[in-house]
């Protein structure tokens, strides 16, 4: 393609969106009428999607998105997308939902809509089931591993009290590493580390003792699809209620879902 | 390009470069004492011991020297609490240190031994001499002086080497230039630093062991 192409393509785009936001129908009225609903999916982002042994997409995202699908009643078509690409491929139309492990902040607000939060993201300190820590304090004189320069780390050196020993180490497998060699009983660090230890070794799962930063995922949408979001939002609303999404959650992060989401 | 150096983001961290760099005076310190002493053991063993225990410093001095340092240490610290001995990150740093230099400097001074020739133990034998006296001051003694530049040389590169440790999080001069420059992103000046720290404590290194080599075997 060359570059007059790629702007007249881009001017018609702009052109289209422009009339299509007053005149066209639903978004949602759409997806029923054509009995599919298509959904970007992350393709590189183990356990929320990764290649399965036959190259589908599969992981917590890609249940989310069947589930939805199954709720509507439509036929669910996954998108593979990358971290980059994934808000312009809805801005294109190319699909009628992300949900790729996105999180929310203000520039992603200002042109797409996100639903309520389906799938939890942090970082937080995490520890052994029976130990008791509920607050940076009852860190005092106990020793926490987590990875140099990370942001957890850098958080928990601001947070923790005085008494409290921040082994550092090089990096994600050595911090993880002393955890399972048992040189450390605490660790900070994400909740998808997190889940990777317990499914490698779930006789010395690290559960999570309190979060750090909390930066859940959301499902993203284009703006004015007010139908959509609403009805999203009751899928997930349901999915919590039944125990659908801590279905999903224990199944790919080895962690019910949190209270907070 | 332009490129701004500023050292004075350093400033604020001066503490936690002077600890790591008393971690890694005491570190070589104490592995070179203990692992000198560890390896002297050793070349006893290999040439006047007795056959078994020869066997077994053989096989250490073998499994040692040909394997990295950074896998015994992690070795030490990752594997061994597997069999139920679990030592903290300072241990296992010390532990490694000194089973390291304990089986290099165990055949540098083999080598010292066994140049020395036969005659001088069979005079000793003939003055009465006991076989630790003989070992003590005839054997031992020659043997240190003959080899002492390379043991020198391989005290400075365990030194050097100890910047590994820092990998299991013992809080040496690497781990603190570490640190520091995953606070401040200043890598080109912590690094500077920190190699500059490490030139200044091979050569006040080789200055003190120059000056133990004169007063403990002065020359004629």
């Amino acid at each position: 393609m060359n570059i007059r192409k790629i702007a007249l393509s881009l001017s018609l785009a702009a052109a289209a969106a422009a009339f299509s936001a007053g005149a066209r129908a639903d978004a949602l009225d759409d997806v029923m009428k054509a009995k599919v609903i298509r959904i970007a999916v992350p393709q590189d982002f183990a356990p929320f999607g990764s290649a399965g042994p036959d190259l589908k997409p599969v992981g917590y995202d890609i249940d989310m998105a069947n589930l939805i699908g199954k709720e509507l009643g439509v036929k669910v078509e996954v998108v593979p997308v990358n971290s980059a690409n994934r808000i312009p491929y809805l801005q294109t139309k190319k699909v009628e939902l992300v949900i790729s492990s996105l999180g929310k902040n203000e520039e992603r607000e200002k042109v797409i809509a996100f639903s309520n939060a389906y799938a939890p993201f942090f970082q937080g300190v995490f520890g052994l089931k029976d130990a008791k820590i509920a607050k940076p304090e009852d860190l005092a004189g106990k020793t926490v591993g987590a990875t140099r320069g990370s942001i957890e780390e850098q958080e928990i050196t601001k947070l923790a009290p005085p008494t409290a020993t921040i082994k550092r180490y090089e990096d994600n497998n050595a911090t993880i590493a002393s955890f399972l060699s048992g040189q450390v009983d605490i660790i900070a660090t994400g909740n998808i580390v997190a889940a990777a230890i317990a499914e490698k070794s779930p006789g010395r799962a690290p559960v999570s003792k309190f979060v750090i930063k909390d930066s859940p995922c959301f499902v993203g949408m284009n703006k004015g699809e007010d139908k959509l979001l609403a009805k999203v939002n009751e899928i997930i609303a349901k999915a919590k209620a039944d125990g659908e999404l801590n279905k999903i959650s224990e199944k790919w992060l080895k962690a019910p879902i949190p209270a907070s989401i | 390009m332009k490129f701004a150096l500023n050292f004075s983001d350093l400033l604020p961290y001066w503490n936690v470069i002077l600890a790591g760099l008393i971690f890694t005076i005491v570190l070589t310190a104490v592995s070179t004492v203990v692992g000198v002493a560890l390896g002297t053991a050793c070349a006893w063993a290999r040439t006047f011991g007795p056959t078994w225990a020869g066997a077994i410093v053989r096989g250490y001095v073998e499994v040692i020297r040909n394997t990295p340092f950074i896998v015994q240490l992690f070795f030490i610290f990752f594997g061994l609490p597997a069999l139920g001995l679990k030592l903290d990150e300072t241990t296992a740093a010390f532990l490694t240190m000194v089973i390291n230099l304990g089986a290099y400097s165990a055949e540098i001074i083999r080598a010292g031994i066994k140049a020395v020739p036969a005659g001088h133990i069979e005079a000793g034998d003939s003055l009465a001499m006991t076989r630790f006296e003989i070992f003590r001051h005839i054997v031992l003694k020659q043997a240190f002086q003959k080899v002492y530049p390379a043991l020198s040389s391989q005290i400075i590169i365990v030194m050097l080497g100890s910047s590994v440790v820092s990998q299991i999080s013992a809080e040496d001069l690497t781990y603190a230039a570490n640190f520091v420059q995953s606070r401040n992103f200043r890598a080109f000046e912590v690094y500077v630093v920190a190699a500059l720290l490490y030139l200044l404590l091979a050569i006040v290194a080789r200055f003190i062991l120059r000056g133990v080599g004169r007063l403990a075997f002065p020359k004629g």
